[in-house]
Formats: C-alpha cells, structure tokens, sequence
C-alpha cells in the first residue's frame, strides 16, 4: 500500500500537467475557429471543453490517447490493419528475433574475447565504435542493401535490433565472464581443470546476473531498433509505421496511441527478462 | 621410516614487480615426511602462503630444487597430489554444498556412483551430514569453511594444504575446528601443510612448526612437537606446550630483530 500512493501521486501529478498543456498547446485552434466564424474568443470554461476533443489536436489529451488505445487495441479484429495487437505483434517479432540474433552475438564475441589476446584487443573497440553511429543513419542503409537483396520484412528490421542489442550483452558478458576472482580461478587450477571445464563450470555461471542486467537493456534496445527499421521503408506494418502514417495524416491521436502501445511493448517485455531473471537466479541459489 | 613428500633444496622465489624485485622465498630448505602435519609461521609477508602455492604449482620457483612425491609440482598435481584450502571457504553461490564438493569430482571425471559415495564420506567427515543439499549462505562461516575442507578432501589426495583456513574465524569456532581437523589427520594419516599467525594454534596442531621471517622470506626454525599424537584441548596448558610457544616466539622475535 505504502508503495502504491507514491505512484498514483506521480501519475496524478503527470495527468494533470498533461491536461495543462493540452489546453495550452490546443487553444490556438479554438481562437482561429472563432475568428474564422466571427464570432468572440470563448471564455476558459468553453474553451477548456473546446481543446479536450479535438480531431488533430498538437497534444492529445489523455482520454482521448487512452481510448485509442484501447479501441485499436480491443476494438479491432486482430488481422484488422487498423489494430495494433496487429502491429505490435508484426515489430515484436521482429524485436525477438533481433534480440536472439543480438544476444547469441554479444555473448559470442565476449566468449572470444576473454579466450582470445588477439579478440580481446581488437573486437572492443568496434564494437564501441559500431555504437557511435547514429542508427538512424545505418538503418536505410541496411533496409536497402538487403532489399536489393530480395530480402524485406522481418530480417533486415531484426538487423537492426540485433545491431542494437548485442553490444549491451557483450559488455555485460565480458564484465561477467571475468568476475570469477583469481582464489576462484586458482582453485580450479589446483584441479588441473580444463579452459572449457573453466567456463562451463566457473565463468559462465557466474556470469548470469550480469546477463540477466545486459538482456533487459537489449530487449529494450532491440524494440527500438525495430520501430526504427519500421520508419525507412514505408513499412505499412508494426508500430513504427503506425507513427510514421500518424504523422503523414496529421493524426496525433494515432501517433500517441502507438507511442504508448510501444512503451507498454518494451515495459512488458523487461518484465518477462525480469521474470525469468528470478526464476533462474533463484533456482540457482544466487537471489538476491 | 619416515618418507619424505615435499622437499624443498635452497628454494628461491623472486616476485618482478613495478617496484623492482620481490625476493618472497630465499634459499629455503625443508622435508616434510608423509604424515607429518607441519605449521607454517611467521609475520605476514615472510612467504607462507607463496610457500604453499609453489608446492601447489599455482608459483613457480626461481631457483633451487622442489619436489612433492618426488615428482614437480606440476606432474604432481596433475596426479591429484593435494588438496588446497584457501582462506575463504569460495564455495560456489550457485551450488548446493554437495554440489560444491562434488566440483571437483566432475573435474577428474569420477563416475555418478562414486561422486555420491565420496561426497557422503567427506560430509560425514567433517561432520556436516545432512547440510548436503543446503546452499552455503544457509551455513554459518565456520561450516562453510568445513564444507571446504571437505571438497579438499573429496578426491582423497595423500596432502592436504591449508592458508589460514581458520583466520576469519572466532576464537571458539576456532577451537572446535581445529580439534576436528587434528581428528581427521588422525583418521586419514594425510600429510597437512598449514599456514596460520597464530601460536596456539601451530603448536596445538602441528608435528612441525617451521617459523619463518620476512624481506626476504626464509626460514628461521623448524621445531619438532614432541607432543603426542593425542591432544586434547587442555594441552595447551601442559609444560610442554608452554615451553615450545616460547621457542615459537623466540623464533619470532629473532626473525624481527635482525632486520
Ligand atoms: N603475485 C605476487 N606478485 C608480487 N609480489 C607478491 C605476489 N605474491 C606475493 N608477493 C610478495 O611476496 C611476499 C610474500 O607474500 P606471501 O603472500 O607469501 O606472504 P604471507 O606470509 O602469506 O603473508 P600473510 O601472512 O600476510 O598472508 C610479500 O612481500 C608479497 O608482497
Ligand atoms: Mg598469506
């Protein structure tokens, strides 16, 4: 209870604001009706009631983003190209498959990395570099060159998020795979243990609070990289084209619904990392 | 006949720091019997513990001759000679403590049978039956410490050797650990090598004390227990045991004098 008041206070506090500026940001169109008709600026009262409904206001307010959601969510049939279970299903796929493509990358590189003088040296810095770029700037790039492949769809957005996403994982796995200390490393060797003894019986399990924290930085990432991949190609499917024709229309409505339906997207989808972080720390005795 | 296991010829031991040379080990001599239980002691930085590693083959010496079961450490390792308790017991987090002593196991490749059988055996060695499917925050640091000590012992090697096993310890857990550990050496007659600052505690458990001194790290006395093999704890109140501390801490203090 006495954590659930702080919350609503915050959400209070923000839903007011929003009004605020909902009737800020939207009167300018009420005063240019008036004007128009001839007819005198209304008063706050009715001008208040003038900017909460508004077709395409500046800033939509809050029921009116709600229940957007809520009707392109539920009122919709599932394959409706108007529903965005739809939409949100075409850019989860691509986030998921992404993240997988990501995270078998990072962890990979950061395998070969504490194996390897040689990938120790030299994959970091790219990796760091790789990073530096805009993903903005690459994304049509990827989008194009793998169309004139003949390849559309899924996998080059999964590129993208994959391009996102690995680079967390690795720096996590790297950091994890050499957090074993040397009297836990020496210990081992006093067995004669084998390098790979060393990683499946040592590094790797110790690693996992460290990947756990890196996945639920790369799902996030990774559903970014989705939406952006959406953006390039006209893609009329997933939440990044629902932003894309929202803003081609002028339906800001839309543009906020599918803002919210991919924070609540990325929300749900750390819970589930989140969850099976627990489940599987807990099965291995290392909870905190 | 006593027959000799870890033998050490003017052993030399240099550490190449940033600060110039380290000399942690200098021309040092000794033979350890098989069955002896031998004390290391001595201020901290004399080379206990790099004394210990390097017949653990985990340093490797600079000079001079060391053998154990007259092989070089590294063969001798390989052939499982020892088990090694560290300071801190460094169990792993993630397994039970049967699933900790049987790491080793899994590592040497016992088979599913005689892992279950050997980590029985060593749990009821150091009386730890029944805490085998506990993980180690659910002991106290003493069990834990015990529970190390068992998967040192798990795959049987003939010398066991000890870095302050006890030093986190409080003085009364400490007692009891060492009248079990005094116990075990008893019924397994393995070769212990153990390192520790405390006086009491080398004379009470050792057949040979060797006192050490430090910069740079050498040996000053090696003293042979004349006390019996049975100990019960009170010895320590006997002439005997008072007569050699004193020796101990004569050892001690001429090591310090002469620096
Ligand atoms: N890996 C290393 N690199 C450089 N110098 C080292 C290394 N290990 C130990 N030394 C140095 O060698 C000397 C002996 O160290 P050692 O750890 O053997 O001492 P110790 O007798 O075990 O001391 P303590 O009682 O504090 O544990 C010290 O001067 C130490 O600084
Ligand atoms: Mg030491």
């Amino acid at each position: 209870m006495n954590r659930i008041l702080p919350v609503l206070t915050v959400v209070l506090v923000i839903v007011v604001l929003w009004y605020a500026a909902a009737v800020q940001l939207n009167k300018a169109w009420v005063y240019d009706q008036a004007e128009r008709a001839g007819e005198p600026a209304p008063g706050f009262g009715a001008l208040v009631g003038l900017t909460m409904n508004q077709d395409r206001p500046v800033l939509p307010t809050p029921h009116q983003v709600v229940v957007e959601l809520a009707k392109s969510t539920f009122g919709m049939a599932v394959t409706s190209k108007k529903s965005l279970v739809y939409h949100g299903w075409v850019t989860i796929s691509a986030t998921l498959l992404g993240f997988v493509m990501g995270t078998t990358l990072g962890v990979l590189l950061a395998v070969g990395i504490i194996h390897n003088k040689a990938m120790d040296l030299s994959v970091m810095p790219w990796a760091i570099a790789s990073q530096t770029i805009p993903i903005l700037a690459i994304a049509p790039m990827i989008i194009v060159v793998m169309n004139s492949m003949g390849i559309q769809g899924l996998i080059p957005k999964a590129i993208i998020s994959a391009f996102l996403s690995f680079f967390p994982v690795l720096v996590g796995m790297v950091k994890g795979l050499r957090s074993p200390d040397q009297m836990q490393l020496d210990l081992l060797s006093t067995y004669s243990a084998s390098q790979g003894q060393t990683f499946w019986k040592l590094r790797l399990p110790s690693s996992m609070p460290y990947l756990f924290t890196s996945l639920k930085v790369g799902i996030a990432a990774s559903l970014v990289g989705a939406i952006v991949g959406e953006l390039p190609t006209g893609a009329v499917a997933g939440l990044g084209a629902r932003l894309l024709s929202g803003s081609y229309y002028g339906q800001t409505v839309q543009i906020w619904a599918a803002l919210f339906a991919a924070a609540l997207v990325a929300a749900a989808l750390v819970a589930v990392v989140g969850a099976v972080e627990r489940r599987t720390l807990r099965r291995m005795g290392m909870a905190r | 006949m006593a027959e000799p296991v870890i033998v050490a010829r003017d052993l030399n031991l240099v550490f190449q720091t940033n600060d110039g040379p380290v000399h942690a080990l200098k021309d040092v001599n000794l033979t350890i019997n098989k069955g002896d239980f031998v004390s290391f002691i001595g201020p901290s930085g004399c080379g206990k513990t790099t004394f210990l590693r390097a017949i653990a083959a985990l340093e490797h010496p600079t000079g001079g001759v060391l053998t154990v079961n007259g092989m070089t450490p590294d063969e001798a390792r390989r052939k499982r000679a020892y088990g090694y308790v560290f300071q801190a017991a460094g169990l792993y987090p993630w397994r039970t403590i049967a699933g900790n002593i049987r790491l080793p196991l899994e590592i040497m490749g016992f088979s599913k049978a005689e892992q279950e059988e050997r980590i029985a055996q060593v749990l009821d060695l150091v009386e730890l039956s029944g805490f085998g499917k506990k993980f180690p925050w659910q002991l106290s640091g003493g069990m834990q410490q015990r529970a190390s000590i068992a998967r040192a012992l798990a795959f049987d090697a003939d010398i066991l050797l000890m870095d302050e096993p006890f030093g986190a310890l409080d003085e009364i857990v400490r007692d009891r650990l060492n009248e079990e550990v005094l116990k075990l050496w008893a019924r397994t007659g393995k070769t212990i090598g153990f390192v520790t600052h405390s006086i009491p505690e080398a004379v009470y458990l050792s057949t040979k004390i060797v006192v050490m001194s430090p910069r740079p790290g050498r040996i000053t006395d090696v003293i042979d227990s004349p006390l019996p093999k049975e100990r019960p704890l009170d010895i320590r109140d006997s002439a005997a045991f008072i007569e050699i501390s004193h020796r101990v801490r004569e050892g001690l203090r001429a090591g310090h004098s002469d620096e």
